[in-house]
């Protein structure tokens, strides 16, 4: 009998959400029923989310894929000699020769949608643990050094150089020291950590493993958010095997040292993916925010010299272990060196994961990549870097998408979400949902943010009412400076981004209106 | 007066965490999962057995929003109305739904925000299960087929 077909069927929630595990139950069903021999393997997804579920099928001249393929479709694919890739209204061909895909440049998630995602020996033949290697044979400073020389900056929001903050850790001096990775990943219109973790969990272990080499900490946390059963699923399985193939040892050759990491799940408070409020979670407090300094790198976890990093940040050192700072550098503009995962969302034709080099243009990946609304709609407005980015109008499609040229637009990057909207939006009414979404999720500590949030909330619903739109705008105003400039934390601080950014750029919905438009 | 004596399965589940105080809101979560709800007896014996004041802990169970001190319904729909997914018309989805299942007993609509499914929304996340591209006829069938397995009636 020849060896059973390998067919690939992604196991990330997204594809699950519209199928996935349907299409996997169905092929292994009509294969029985055929008598043909199938391998079902659940790979992550390519991040060409508006095709899932996306099969592929692994034939003599490679993968062919087909989507989106939904349950019902699986008896006339293999009517269709599905498995030596046939021709079939669903067939895409080749998957990395997708446009979508081809003309992405993909050094984080070169491997993710591949394989198994806990498919050790899958991950080193894809180029996984070469990092881990060369940092295993170079000292912590020179770890560093690398680090910092690749210019790699915080992919959480915030964009600090991620080197800077390791070099205050390493010298820090202390009995114990720890690395975390925040997965807290709670901005809309976000979700390649989830897809990094469902899909490729090595290397943001291999990423955590390096760090922990780097400061000389011998625990680490992956704070996951609950949101993320699967993710946090994923992650625990991933540790388990790491262990077992005894790669938790980040010490000197010949070192018994080991590397602890626990895997910890958030419980639904999008505070806690500010990192201060993060590791009060994790020492099991109320995710309350603290007062900088000291910075985590000097007195964070436990009072400890701790490195809080976001998922894409830590994922993306192995490859910079592997293949030089210089050769991430090349990759970017100005100081936003090396590529980011942006992630195309809301009405939006082809939505997915599309990593790119920073410069790329908003028009490229909302028009190019994206291929504009799903709806078919106008485009009205871009929400770029999450609730407290940015609300972008389609007159700012040309802006370049790194950290200074958005800071310069009066926008941020975020952790690279965009979020587009037809021409149904009411800004007022988003406004209104940026302020209600801070005094929903506040935690509390200081006032500007927990009170502030609640009045700008009020003093939009009279806003949208009618009533005295000037001196209410005017309040807000005076609000929103109050809140940017008095908060502890960004969550008070750049909540009157998304608010005054709409009122800047789309007046027109913030004019008085008559009773039957509110 | 030991108070962890009273509530057994709560202490079973701190021991399980090696009465770690840091490690209270993975204890939450199981007590939460395993009871459906964090009752005053749980609370208390988590507080013992942490060495923790009945208050520290109830500070942290009403912070967070996945933990509920009093039962869920059989069946909790929660329903996306972050930013993306209202992009595609999860607003009115939502209030649609709150409307729809009002009446339905063992039925609760909670508002979540966001599910990182921003691509394919309106998201809906029925028990561990992310759904997209959600739709009023979706979810009323998806309601059903989960009230069968799971015993509530929609």
């Amino acid at each position: 009998m020849s060896a059973p077909v390998k067919v690939f069927v992604p196991r990330d929630s997204a594809a699950v959400s519209v199928g996935a595990d349907e299409v996997a139950l169905a092929v292994a069903d009509e294969a029985k029923k055929r008598g043909a021999a199938v391998a079902i393997v659940r790979n992550g997804s390519r991040g060409a989310l508006w095709l899932e579920p996306m099969l592929e099928v692994e034939t003599q001249n490679g993968r062919i894929a087909y989507g989106p393929v939904d349950a019902g479709d699986v008896g006339s694919l293999f009517d269709a000699s599905l498995l030596q890739g046939g021709d079939h209204p669903l067939r895409l061909g080749a998957p990395e020769r997708l446009p979508y895909l081809a003309n992405q440049e993909r050094l984080l998630f070169a491997r993710c949608g591949l394989a198994d995602p806990l498919d050790l020996d899958a991950y080193a033949a894809g180029g996984g643990l070469a990092g881990l290697r060369r940092a295993l044979t170079a000292s912590p400073a020179d770890i560093v050094a690398e680090v910092k020389a690749s210019g790699l900056r915080g992919r959480g929001g915030a964009g600090f150089p991620a080197g800077i903050k390791w070099e205050t850790a390493l010298k820090a001096s202390a009995d114990r020291k720890f690395v975390c990775c925040n997965a807290d990943e709670g901005d809309s219109g976000t979700f390649a950590d989830r897809m990094l973790m469902e899909g490729d969990p090595f290397t943001l272990i291999e990423g955590l493993t390096i760090a922990a080499r780097a400061i000389g900490a011998e625990e680490g946390y992956i704070y996951i958010r609950s949101e993320y059963p699967d993710a946090v699923s994923t992650m625990r399985q991933a540790v388990r095997v790491w262990e077992s193939a005894g790669l938790n040892r980040p010490g000197a050759a010949g070192s018994e040292k080991l590397f602890r990491l626990h895997v910890r799940m958030g419980a639904g408070a999008y505070i806690c993916g500010e990192e201060s409020s993060m590791l009060e979670s994790l020492e099991g407090k109320r995710g309350e925010v603290r007062a900088k300094p000291p910075i985590p790198a000097i007195s964070g976890l436990f009072g400890k010299p701790t490195i809080v990093n976001n998922v894409l940040t830590l994922a993306s050192v192995p490859w910079i272990m592997a293949q030089g700072a210089a050769a991430y550098a090349k990759y970017g503009v100005g100081r936003s060196t090396g590529t980011q995962a942006f992630q195309l969302a809301g009405d939006i034709a082809r939505g997915g994961l599309v990593e790119k080099a920073f410069g790329v243009t908003l028009r490229e990946l909302v028009e190019d990549f994206g291929g504009g609304t799903r709806s078919g709609r106008p485009l009205k407005a871009v929400m770029v870097g999450g609730p407290l980015g940015a609300y972008l109008s389609p007159k700012e499609l040309d802006v370049k998408m790194d950290y200074e040229s958005l800071a310069a637009a009066g926008g941020m990057l975020g952790h690279g979400g965009l979020v587009v909207f037809n021409d149904t939006v009411d800004m007022a009414r988003q406004a209104r949902f940026a302020m209600e979404f801070c005094a929903i999720e506040s935690c509390g500590k200081c006032t500007p943010c927990r009170v502030g949030a609640v009045r700008g909330m009020e003093t939009m619903d009279r806003i949208i009412a009618g009533e005295d739109v000037a001196a209410n705008l005017a309040l807000l105003d005076d609000l929103c400076e109050l809140m940017t400039d008095g908060s502890l934390c960004a969550m008070g601080g750049l909540t009157p981004m998304p608010v005054q950014s709409a009122i800047t750029r789309f007046p027109e919905d913030f004019r008085p209106r008559t009773r039957s438009e509110s | 007066m030991d108070r962890t004596k009273a509530h057994p399965a709560a202490r079973a589940i701190c021991l399980r965490h090696g009465d770690r105080p840091d490690a209270l809101i993975e204890i939450l979560h199981d007590v939460q999962t395993e009871m459906g709800h964090v009752s005053d007896g749980a609370l208390a014996a988590v507080a013992d057995a942490l060495n923790l004041s009945k208050a520290e802990v109830t500070g942290v169970v009403s912070f967070y929003h996945d933990f509920t001190r009093a039962p869920r319904k059989e069946l909790v729909l929660q329903l996306c109305r972050a930013e993306a997914c209202q992009a595609v018309g999860a607003q009115a989805l939502f209030e649609w739904a709150e409307a729809r299942f009002k009446s339905a007993d063992g039925v609760e609509v909670k508002a979540v925000y966001c599910l990182g499914n921003c691509a394919l929304g309106p998201a809906v996340m029925v028990g561990n299960r992310v759904y997209g591209r959600m739709t009023e006829e979706k979810l009323t069938r998806l309601a059903a087929q989960a009230a069968v397995t799971e015993g509530a009636s929609g």
